[in-house]
């Protein structure tokens, strides 16, 4: 099978570790005591409790209902019984704690009765709605709900089709190992995947540097009674980036600000087609991942765990070793740091990466850009991070937005080469949170203004109707008229300022805040951004609350 | 601390040092070709440069260990002392290498900031000063040994004459000559074929390419360079092939081999896209040309590449480049 395959600009090649942990069997972690389970694991909105504290709650069973069109369910990975429904430390780069279903396990691990979908004989919305329900999302880290990319929209058919298990990232073989040794059941869940996007190209497309596993899926391939391609592709990262993989196997490119579907090609990890075989035939909902357990451990290694299984388990699982400094969810080129490790694995875990000095030195202090252009040569998005970084620096997120600020897909690889080693994925993401930021103070403002408009014409009205009336109780009552109407009124003004000051208040602040960034991004030079952008976030919460304030206060009047 | 958690390798002391290296052989191929007198020269700018540097980091608040070790200093000495005349005198050295490191580079904000390529500002404010001593040149080894001496000064002498000419006048008058540029402007070209600046020139281009080889500089800006160059000598010479040197002449030439892959490569101030790379250079070609022929300095290097350096910010805003998913062709805002 040969496939002639294009190359995309850009990319990176650190080395790979990946053999510190892709030889050892896959190891079922032990069911921990206690399993904190985030309602917050997709993108979109976070699912809804189902339980409430004190219920008994069996393995499988949906703890967390799928909210709006972009959601899905969240299930107990256990039996046991809710013990909390309230805020806990979870893997987020904001460092923030966020709603959490807690488990007392029982030991029992006692499932809710399930059993396989029929799903050729299913509707297609059926069977989407069930998998929303079995919690289904993207397990190469994005974790986008799957029920929603598996439905073709209005084009009704995608035509291709791609499987991917590039792995691009350094250390991390969750993938590597689920290929070699469940190869039939990614292709099953790829058959379910077909069948719901009316595929007729389906590409599995493997780096390399995966010989093991391209054997196995080309294997478990030839059995199918449809045809599939597996492709291996040069090693380099990041490759395994779905675009990046749309364009080494098809050539295409997915423009700018569209979705892969728009040029009639859907991308799956390996992990979510498993996930998905497992769902449609054993009824399984998402509840257990692989986690990669690599790094400064005594034993890399793979591990099957339960969603919510805190990480210090799995790294006294690996071995833990002296001389840890660092812990990372994901992998060193994209991953993010843990500031706790009492936070869960999650869906998006693909591995915990344990760090030390000498394997992941301290980055060295940053010099001036040099404008080498290194950095252009290698951005896979094909941006100037050069001209990126200038700006964000320079607080010019206007420019920086012209130049395309939000195609960057903070893969890292601009960092990786910077010879001047400035941590420039750290500006592009505080440029990004900024200007949500200022969107939704703009927003807020926005709403803000509205809703003052609105009661000001509300109140001229009542203000005519309540003339009207007395106007019409004056000339019923011609004897006296003096007193009352004045009184009533003077009422109604002192109200509105009152509402008038609240909302000018609101603004103050709102205007207070987008000052404050102005000197942020200049004295951002100290890379501990993670801060940062833990105090947008926290702003971001404030502007929310700001824009709800007028809306309880008129509610009450 | 945020991802990405590894590095490459590089850093900006490896990429000038790099180019200190690349420069050797065009050190060497000079040493040969006019004595070792510009040792003394580089040794001096270079000492000059690093005062300079440490006290503006002072001034300015910096630490100095982190960018004294970038070598961006050094490299900007030598690039300035590899331009001037051999032999030139020690407060032209020095006086260039202060303007180049003091006001083109820190008063302009440091490394990296500058707009003007520094050792081509030292080497413009020189020209325009002192316009006499920048014109003497010692001769090459074949021209010199025209007259009587017939021997390179030893590198004791260099030193005497860069430090106040002890040497007899007459002595002095017979090892200089007017820059070869002068020579060919004044019509003597058929003299100052073959007798080595040839040599200069290669040995400028050998370190270019390895920088090429390196991936230290990339293809575009040398090339564009060389082009315009070639491209304007050749129309001027084919209208008047008697009065205008032909192309190869002028693309020859140590200075143009040195502007070419090192200066006109300085990434801080030209232009970044890959099509800006190719206007830059295609520019300072066709300037440095136009100067060289009617501007009233012996070459236009210098000037050309200051007058680009200007250009920068609007040729990298007219040519960005796609970008993936993009346009075809992007409406630019
Ligand atoms: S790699 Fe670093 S020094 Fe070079 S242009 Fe990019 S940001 Fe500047
Ligand atoms: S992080 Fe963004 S700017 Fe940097 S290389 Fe990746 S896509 Fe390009």
């Amino acid at each position: 099978m040969s496939r002639e395959l294009f190359t995309f600009k850009g990319g990176v090649h650190p080395s790979g570790h990946k053999e510190a942990s892709n030889t050892r069997p896959i190891h079922p972690a032990p069911l921990p005591k206690t399993l904190v389970i985030p309602l917050r694991q997709h993108i979109g909105n976070p699912a809804k409790p189902r339980v409430s504290v004190g219920e008994r709650v069996l393995k499988g069973q949906m703890i967390a209902a799928a909210s709006g069109a972009i959601s899905t369910a969240v299930h107990a990975s256990s039996s046991g019984v809710v013990t909390a429904i309230d805020e806990q430390p979870v893997p987020h780069i904001s460092g923030l704690a966020d709603l959490c279903i807690t488990i007392k396990t029982d030991g029992r691990d006692e499932w809710i009765p399930h059993a396989p979908l029929d799903y050729q004989t299913m509707t297609a919305a059926d069977l989407r709605l069930r998998l929303r329900d079995m919690g289904l999302a993207g397990l190469g880290g994005a974790v986008f709900p799957s029920a929603v990319k598996l439905d073709p929209g209005t084009a009704q058919t995608c035509p291709t089709l791609i499987i991917n298990g590039g792995e691009c990232e350094p250390w991390i073989t969750c993938d590597d190992v689920l290929m070699r040794s469940h190869a039939d059941e990614i292709l099953q869940g790829t058959a379910i995947m077909r069948h719901l996007l009316g595929s007729s190209e389906i590409l599995i497309g493997i780096e390399d540097n995966k010989p093991e596993a391209l054997d196995a899926m080309r294997a478990a391939a030839a059995k199918l009674d449809f045809a599939v391609e597996v492709i291996a592709v040069p090693a380099c990262y990041p490759g395994g980036g779905a675009k990046q993989m749309i364009e080494t196997l098809t050539g295409k490119q997915v423009p700018s600000g569209k979705l892969s579907t728009d040029i009639g090609i859907q991308v799956f990890n390996v992990g979510t087609a498993h996930a998905l075989a497992r769902a449609v035939h054993h009824g399984e909902p998402l509840i257990s991942r692989l986690v990669t357990v690599t790094g400064h451990v005594l034993r890399p290694q793979n591990f099957e765990v339960l969603i919510g299984t805190p990480m210090h388990l799995l790294i006294t699982l690996a071995g833990d070793r002296e001389g840890m400094s660092g812990v990372l969810m994901g992998g060193p080129m994209m991953g993010m740091p843990m500031p706790d490790l009492e936070v869960p694995v999650i869906k998006a875990t693909n591995c915990i990466l344990v760090k030390s000095d000498a394997l992941f030195p301290p980055l060295p202090r940053a010099l001036p850009c040099i404008r080498c252009t290194r950095c252009a040569d290698a951005c896979p998005a094909e941006l100037q991070p050069q001209e990126l970084f200038r700006f964000a620096k320079a607080g010019d997120f206007g420019r920086a937005q012209e130049y395309h600020l939000f195609d960057c897909i903070e893969c890292g690889c601009c960092s990786y080469v910077c010879p001047s080693h400035i941590p420039l994925v750290d500006f592009y993401r505080y440029a990004k949170s900024e200007i949500w930021a200022h969107e939704k103070d703009k927003q807020a403002a926005d709403l803000a203004r509205e809703r003052h408009e609105f009661r000001l014409f509300r109140q001229e009205r009542e203000k005519a109707e309540k003339a009207e009336k007395l106007a019409a109780k004056a000339q019923a009552k011609r004897a006296e008229l003096t007193a009352t109407p004045a009184a009533s009124g003077a009422a109604t003004p002192t109200e509105a300022d009152a509402k008038k000051a609240l909302i000018a208040a609101a603004l103050a602040r709102a205007q207070a805040k987008k000052a404050e960034a102005a000197p942020q991004n200049t004295d951002n030079l100290s890379p501990d951004t993670q801060h940062e952008i833990a105090e947008i976030e926290a702003r971001r919460a404030k502007i929310l609350e700001l824009a709800r304030q007028p809306l309880e206060s008129e509610e009450k009047t | 601390m945020p991802s990405p958690f590894i590095l490459d390798r590089s850093s900006v002391t490896q990429i000038m040092a790099w180019v200190l290296v690349a420069l050797l052989p065009g050190i060497g191929a000079y040493v040969w070709l006019f004595g070792p007198g510009i040792l003394v020269t580089l040794t001096l700018a270079t000492v000059t440069a690093l005062a300079a540097e440490t006290a503006m980091l002072k001034a300015r608040g910096y630490p100095a260990k982190p960018f004294l070790t970038d070598l961006s200093a050094i490299v900007t000495a030598w690039l300035l002392a590899l331009s001037l005349p051999s032999l030139a005198p020690w407060w032209l050295i020095i006086t260039g290498t202060l303007f180049a490191i003091v006001v083109a580079k820190h008063l302009y904000g440091g490394l990296g900031q500058n707009i003007f390529n520094p050792a081509m500002i030292g080497y413009a404010v020189l020209i325009v000063s002192f316009p006499v001593q920048m014109t003497q040149w010692a001769g090459p080894l074949e021209l010199t040994s025209l007259d009587s001496s017939g021997v390179h000064l030893t590198l004791a002498q260099s030193a005497a004459v860069i430090f106040g000419s002890d040497l007899p006048k007459a002595t002095l008058d017979a090892i200089t000559m007017a820059t070869p540029l002068d020579v060919l402007r004044t019509g003597l070209h058929q003299q100052m074929t073959g007798v080595g600046f040839e040599w200069l020139a290669a040995a400028f281009l050998l370190g270019g390419l390895l920088l090429w080889a390196l991936r230290i500089i990339s293809w575009q800006v040398p090339l564009a360079f060389l082009a315009g160059i070639w491209l304007t000598a050749g129309f001027l010479h084919f209208f008047d092939a008697g009065r205008f040197g032909a192309p190869w002449f002028h693309l020859f030439t140590p200075s143009v081999m040195l502007c070419a892959f090192f200066i006109a490569t300085d990434p801080v101030s030209g232009a970044t896209t890959p099509r800006g790379k190719l206007v830059f250079g295609l520019g300072a070609g066709f300037l440095t040309m136009v100067i060289r022929t009617w501007g009233g300095f012996p070459d236009g290097v210098a000037f050309a590449i200051l007058l680009m350096n200007v250009c920068v910010p609007l040729i990298d805003q007219y040519t960005q480049p796609r970008i993936y998913g993009g346009a075809r062709k992007e409406p630019r805002a």
